[in-house]
């Protein structure tokens, strides 16, 4: 044993977040990160080709059919119109996989979060630490295939630019209720109802068509779910359209962030420190 | 160090662990020993700040682990009964990685995971696979990772279940050290040669409640006699040769596989089975164990 030993610095967060957060949730992501080094690269890739795929067989297969889409009064080329909406769900898919189907091993098969729980980590970086990682593979696919449209030229204004941070700010989104739901999940037949709910999502949310062929009633509801807000968001962002609404749709996935938040350390706790 | 004071936990109807007290002091062994199911594990995630109590008062190094949860958790070293490494990390990362979570810096958790792979006698196994280890290596390295935050005192919940005997006494060794350099130990165990070898003092948990506390030693003194006779006449035949030998020794018990006399000198107490025209299958002059202080206080064995 060594001469000089160091015992492991208390925690100094204080006030409400005492007891669930000890500030160290880099070491909840320098861990994810060392394993998908060492690990799995290519599994942290394939969920990416698929709105690729979309991409080449609709924009520029039906997009020769059908031309130009109207967008807040302007004519935006079909392929233009459907790329920043595969890339909100570039961003969607990559946080979803990562924060359901990865969370639940780690949650219910690797006891990954009771080891963490028992170190002087509280619930909270915990949470922070795994929706970071989730939002980062998010990150990674949006980015990815931001540099696919841009190879493209579907990007038709400088604003684009800012659909990279918005990609970020629906990845955490989507990663932090994903990581949320997944908490209640105790069977492998329940992740399948993630994908019953995303299906439908991806294809509806004004993703190939816009919102307004819908009957009003059908738009609210579209308009209520998630997908429907990133899609609008990049959509403004790649066109150049940018309307007073982003401030809207910022103003929902941060709600969402925090509920997810807030709903994941609860269910840390009630877990694993009950 | 550790102090409880009527402590209880309450999973809906069924009590876990029904109110009980102890107080464990800096530097000793101190054991929980019990069969399977008596609230010992329970007890340990108490005081580890893993699970909240329902009733009662528990004091860890100073904090109430309901409200200090990381403060406690930093000081401590737990040894969960299922090893719960991260197998998707080799063996010297499980050491780092762990060491972080504790926002120890990473230059010093390195230095310091290989002086535990030392320690843990896995120095060859440094970047090997965690799910490719045996179950002793899984263990040591469990306790190697439970060392990386130089914790006050360390939490053992059944170290050595699951084990073969000689990975027990490799395990036992470590266990041993760590206990000539100061580091306060607190296990669980229903292994009876465990709780003799590695314990200064225990406490028997039986259904949730303790049924005697003391040294090994003074258990064994208290609850039981210096030696005891063990003796076998067959299954069917153990009850019937009980009654034949009524009044030797000073108590009897009747087990469905042996009968056991409890006496200071067990050879004497053979002699006097045979002097009555019992001829047993096989027998056995042994010292008492805590075994023996179980079966005393409950009724029952230890594993069942």
């Amino acid at each position: 044993m060594s001469e000089l030993l160091l015992e492991a610095p208390a925690p100094t967060v204080r006030g409400p977040l005492r007891g669930i957060y000890a500030g160290n949730t880099r070491s909840v992501v320098a861990r994810g990160l060392r394993v998908i080094a060492r690990n799995n690269w290519l599994i942290v890739v394939t969920g990416f080709f698929e709105p690729v795929f979309y991409l080449l067989s609709m924009g520029i297969g039906l997009g020769a059919l059908i031309g130009g889409v109207e967008f807040y009064g302007t004519e935006v080329p079909y392929a233009a119109y459907i790329a920043p909406a595969l890339m909100a769900v570039s961003a969607m898919n990559g946080a979803v996989y990562d924060s359901t189907m990865n969370v639940f091993f780690k949650m219910n098969y690797a006891k990954l979060y009771q080891q963490m729980l028992s170190t002087s980590l509280g619930p909270l970086d915990v949470a922070l630490g795994e929706i970071l990682l989730a939002l980062f593979r998010g990150l990674l696919y949006a980015s990815g295939f931001m540099l696919v449209t841009t190879l493209m030229g579907l990007n038709l204004a400088w604003t684009a630019v800012l659909a990279i941070p918005a990609a970020l700010v629906i990845a955490f989104a989507f990663a932090s209720f994903g990581m949320a739901i997944t908490s209640y999940m105790k069977t492998f037949q329940h992740l399948d109802y993630v994908w019953v709910v995303m299906m439908p999502m991806f294809l509806l949310s004004a993703t190939f068509f816009p919102i307004e062929v819908y009957p009003q009633g059908v738009q609210w509801v579209i308009q209520a779910l998630p997908l429907w807000h990133g899609v609008d968001m990049i959509r403004q962002l790649t066109t150049g359209l940018v309307q007073p609404s982003i401030l809207l749709h910022l103003a929902y996935f941060a709600v969402m962030i925090l509920v997810g938040l807030v709903f994941t350390t609860a269910r840390l706790r009630a877990l694993f420190l009950r | 160090m550790i102090e409880a004071t009527g402590l209880r936990k309450q999973y809906g109807d069924f009590t876990a662990v029904d109110g009980i007290d102890f107080a464990i002091e800096p530097g000793e062994a101190f054991g929980f020993l019990g069969p399977n199911g008596a609230g010992k594990s329970t007890t340990m995630r108490m005081i580890a700040a893993t699970s909240t109590r329902s009733a009662g008062d528990l004091r860890v190094l100073g904090f109430d682990p309901e409200t200090h949860g990381p403060e406690v958790r930093a000081q401590l070293g737990i040894v969960p009964q299922a090893d719960q490494l991260d197998e998707e990390l080799r063996v010297v990362d499980n050491l780092i990685v762990y060491g972080r979570y504790f926002g120890l810096p990473l230059d010093y958790v390195k230095r310091r995971s290989e002086e535990l792979l030392e320690f843990a006698q896995l120095t060859e196994k440094r970047t090997a696979r965690v799910d490719g280890l045996s179950g002793g290596m899984k263990r040591r390295l469990t306790i190697a990772r439970g060392l990386i935050n130089a914790p006050k005192a360390m939490l053992l919940d059944e170290p050595t279940t699951g084990l073969d005997p000689q990975a027990r006494h490799v395990l036992w060794d470590r266990l041993f050290r760590l206990k000539e350099e100061g580091t306060t130990l607190v296990l669980t165990t229903h292994y009876m040669d465990e709780a003799e070898q590695l314990c200064d003092r225990l406490v028997v948990i039986d259904k949730g409640t303790i049924v005697a506390e003391g040294s090994p030693a003074a258990l064994i003194r208290e609850y039981s006699t210096r030696e005891v006779l063990e003796v076998r006449f067959g299954s069917a035949r153990n009850a019937q040769a009980a009654e034949a030998m009524a009044g030797i020794g000073q108590r009897i018990e009747v087990l469905p596989d042996r009968v056991l006399v409890y006496d200071h000198d067990g050879e004497a107490a053979m002699s006097a089975v045979h002097e009555r025209g019992l001829s047993p299958i096989t027998s056995l002059v042994r010292r008492s164990s805590l075994e023996d202080v179980f079966l005393r206080l409950t009724g029952r064995s230890l594993i069942e």
